[in-house]
């Protein structure tokens, strides 16, 4: 098949909290269900470690949805970090909707560590949703190594600046 | 000996970095001692053949202000950094985009429109200005816009940054004193690629008010907002950028009643501005519920043009999506 006759695949990235989502994901992994393969997660402490500037460098190049999720309002490992996330979810939305971007591109999720179920339906429904808002093409050119490059610089914490400038 | 040369350009600014390179008073005298002043198009006549018939490398300072906004900006960009041995991008313009950048959030077709249709406007014939015209002496061209305004380094190779709108004049002066000092060889340059004439840190560091615990109710727009003189903007709800915003105004416009609206771009180790502004704003907002974030975030009445009326085209995302679609023409 050639690249244009390939059924759009999105590409999401999405940022797991150690204690919750990363274990709700984790029990989803280890109970076998099965889920789009289309989010590429990354873990963070918490959620409330999620700096926008992950969710823009995503977008800029080339994700086609950004996934937050984190422990259920109270139940944060760090008190209340995850209300940070929730109140930075809600701001960034408002901007990315002035540039431009669908909300339902960004998409704020809660999992516990036993909710392995839901975090593979909820996957699976946005997965879909993306799909029927089609690609972002933010950055046409690059997308095809897009997810790869915007993990390596998040986990690294080194921004592959040059590399989004270009 | 000849002296060194200097060139300043304007490309998609609005002027006033010039003033503020005037407004260094006699300091400009030391300027003129010091260089040769070979192109500087709003302060002296000059052809761009002039420059063209220079040799590469031949001008020593060159202070670039302005954005990419069209294909003369960039020509002129890419010649300026062939003849100049230090191209320093010289203003918020050069450096992030600034006001001009703001076109970002449209497409052309919809700029141009604005400027031909709109209200204040006299066009009968909607009239649409065209890149070239076939005259009886000969075919005229006027530039083209590009499909979203570039900042300098994203066209050149640029050796230093000046931020601010305008460079403060006390910050021109030292850099000024310094690369006559370094010519002299009794100073040394800073390395490439760093950011001169400005602070390391925040506003908020240069800033005199009083800080407590942020936790905010409500935002307010400040001229509808009685301050407290004395106490931190953002503490009484009224949208200051300081807090990412780099130093080297001496805090100007808070020192003055008025909230930093961000010209001096973003402060060391910001990779986004704004990403940085919205970590900061939602962080200090006393709210856990949904519904009543939602109504704080309604005073916020252009959050993106307040996380990026200086910085967008410099920004991670750069502009809006209809401006990249037309950029990128799908």
């Amino acid at each position: 098949m050639t690249e244009e006759t390939k059924p759009f695949e999105p590409v999401i990235i999405g940022f797991t909290c150690n204690w919750c989502s990363y274990r709700a994901a984790d029990m989803a992994g280890i109970a076998r269900m099965k889920y789009a393969p289309n989010v590429r997660l990354t873990r963070l402490m918490c959620s409330g470690r999620l700096d926008p500037t992950f969710v823009f460098k995503a977008f800029a190049g080339g994700a086609d949805a950004v996934l937050i999720s984190g422990c259920h309002p109270g139940d944060c490992h760090y008190v209340n970090q995850n209300y940070k996330a929730m109140r930075r979810y809600h701001l960034m939305k408002r901007v990315l909707v002035q540039m431009g971007i669908e909300p339902g591109r960004l998409k704020l999720l809660w999992a516990s560590a036993a909710e392995g179920q839901i975090f593979a339906n909820e996957i699976n429904k946005f997965v879909e949703e993306v799909r029927a808002l089609g690609p972002l093409n933010w950055n046409a050119d690059r997308r095809p190594q897009i997810a790869d490059h915007v993990l390596l610089s998040v986990v690294n914490g080194q921004p592959a600046e040059a590399e989004v400038k270009a | 000996m000849s002296k060194p040369k200097f060139a300043m350009y304007w490309a998609a600014s609005c002027g006033g970095c010039e003033i503020s390179v005037l407004n260094i008073h006699e300091k400009i005298l030391d300027v003129d001692a010091n260089f040769e002043v070979v192109f500087w198009p709003v302060a002296m006549d000059a052809k761009y053949k002039d420059v063209e018939a220079m040799e590469d490398g031949s001008i020593t300072l060159c202070l670039f202000n302005g954005g990419m906004r069209n294909d003369e900006n960039e020509h002129i960009a890419k010649l300026l950094r062939r003849k100049s041995k230090i191209m320093v991008a010289f203003g918020s313009c050069a450096c992030e985009g600034c006001i001009p950048g703001l076109g970002n959030f449209s497409t052309v077709d919809q700029l141009i429109d604005t400027a031909f249709t709109t209200l204040s406007t006299d066009n009968p014939k909607n009239l649409r200005p065209q890149t070239s015209y076939d005259a009886p002496e000969g075919a005229l061209h006027i530039p083209t816009m590009n499909p979203m305004l570039k900042t300098l380094d994203q066209v050149v190779d640029v050796d230093y940054y000046m931020p601010g709108c305008p460079p403060e004049s006390h910050q021109i002066t030292a850099v000024v004193e310094l690369v006559i000092a370094a010519l002299q060889g009794s100073a040394q340059l800073p390395p490439k690629g760093a950011t001169i004439g400005a602070g390391n840190s925040t506003v908020c560091d240069e800033c005199t008010r009083k800080r407590n615990e942020k936790l905010i109710k409500a935002f307010g727009r400040i001229q509808f907002t009685h301050t407290d003189p004395e106490l931190c903007l953002l503490e009484q709800g009224i949208p200051c950028n300081g807090l990412a915003t780099r130093s080297g105004c001496n805090a100007r416009c808070p020192s003055a009643g008025a909230q930093c609206i961000g010209c001096y771009g973003p402060a060391e180790g910001v990779v986004d501005y704004g990403a940085r502004l919205i970590s900061a704003f939602a962080s200090v907002i006393d709210s856990e519920k949904p519904e009543e974030i939602d109504q704080i975030l309604d005073g916020l009445v252009d959050p993106a043009g307040q996380f990026y009326r200086f910085n967008l085209a410099g920004s991670l995302l750069r502009g809006s999506k209809s401006a990249h679609h037309q950029s990128n023409g799908s």
